[in-house]
């Protein structure tokens, strides 16, 4: 391997992980309770404001310094995790989806619906088969971990994702797409 | 004298803070407080596990430099190290207690998988989950 090629490598990443505003552990413990109160009631709103004040920090600061921390930002973290608790309702339950949606957090079953397939690949009805199936496969894995384990992986906005896939009449498969 | 896990530590973001809740709020006992220069061998062990201590460690010099303390000190505030499980003979009473002592309580007793567990973290970020396993009836 050339040297050139090596520093480039190396570099590219590590400029992104070390921008100039690097939270500070301090700021990252209180990141962490706002991150834990959307864990423990993602069903609820959380607002940057509300956010923000558990962190001792103003909102615009927040959003930034959340994203950082933690990779994503707040609103699709909390995106995640709905989609997470519903995923686990319709797995271990026999609850109808629309009251699934409406516990987890959504004000409608069609928003539901599409939020679902675009972050998971597969509707509430497909997920809700799969997982069952799969119920046998997992054994003594704590729930919390197997909960965790299957969270979403949600690299892209939701938006994002919708308008790239209208862009183009051209099939471009999505990063989730199995 | 039978073999076994002697010491298992975390990294914890101030040792007199860690002593504080490990031994006021969550009721362990010291079992080792060591000096040497400006490192401190801190374990705590709980009182019906004589055999298991938990190292309560401070990340920093001797051990790492400045950058690498650094970073782990972020990553235990943001809640990136791996889970810790208490097991407690009733979940529910537990978490009376200790929210009544201050503990951070990150997650309320649910009943679920024949268990109840709640969710907790100690000042510096490290998660613990509180479990409590139902008994299985005696076939």
């Amino acid at each position: 391997m050339s040297r050139g090629v090596g520093r480039g490598t190396i570099a590219a990443p590590y400029r992104q992980s070390a921008p100039p505003v690097n939270p500070r552990p301090e700021l990252l413990r209180r990141l962490l309770r706002a991150k834990d109160r959307m864990d423990a009631a993602p069903d609820q709103d959380w607002p940057i404001p509300r956010l923000a004040e558990l962190s001792a920090v103003s909102p615009a600061y927040f959003a930034r310094a959340f994203r950082q921390a933690f990779g994503l930002p707040p609103h699709r973290y909390l995106l995640t995790r709905r989609i997470e608790r519903a995923a686990a309702l319709l797995r271990d339950t026999d609850a109808p989806v629309i009251d699934i949606a409406l516990q987890t957090g959504w004000r409608s079953i069609g928003t539901f619906g599409r939020i679902f397939r675009d972050i998971t690949g597969e509707s509430p009805g497909q997920c809700r088969l799969r997982g069952r199936k799969a119920l046998h496969a997992r054994g003594a894995m704590p729930e919390c971990v197997v909960r965790a384990v299957e969270r979403p992986d949600l690299k892209s906005a939701v938006l994002e994702k919708r308008r790239r896939a209208g862009a183009t009449k051209v099939a471009a498969p999505t990063e989730e797409a199995p | 004298m039978s073999e076994g896990i002697e010491v298992v530590g975390i990294y914890v973001r101030d040792q007199d803070e860690a002593l504080a809740f490990y031994v006021d709020r969550l009721g362990f006992r010291v079992q080792a407080d060591v000096r040497n220069g400006d490192y401190r061998w801190l374990t705590v062990q709980h009182p019906q596990q004589p055999t298991l201590q938990l190292g309560l460690f401070r990340p920093g010099p001797p051990v790492h430099d400045a950058a690498t303390a650094e970073a782990l000190h972020g990553l235990v505030a943001k809640g990136a190290m791996p889970p810790l499980v208490l097991q407690v003979k009733d979940c529910r009473a537990a978490y009376q207690a200790l929210s009544a002592k201050g503990v951070e309580f990150i997650q309320e007793p649910i009943s679920r998988y024949g268990q109840v567990d709640a969710g907790f973290r100690d000042p510096s970020g490290n998660g613990w989950k509180m479990i409590e396993r139902q008994r299985k009836e005696t076939a």
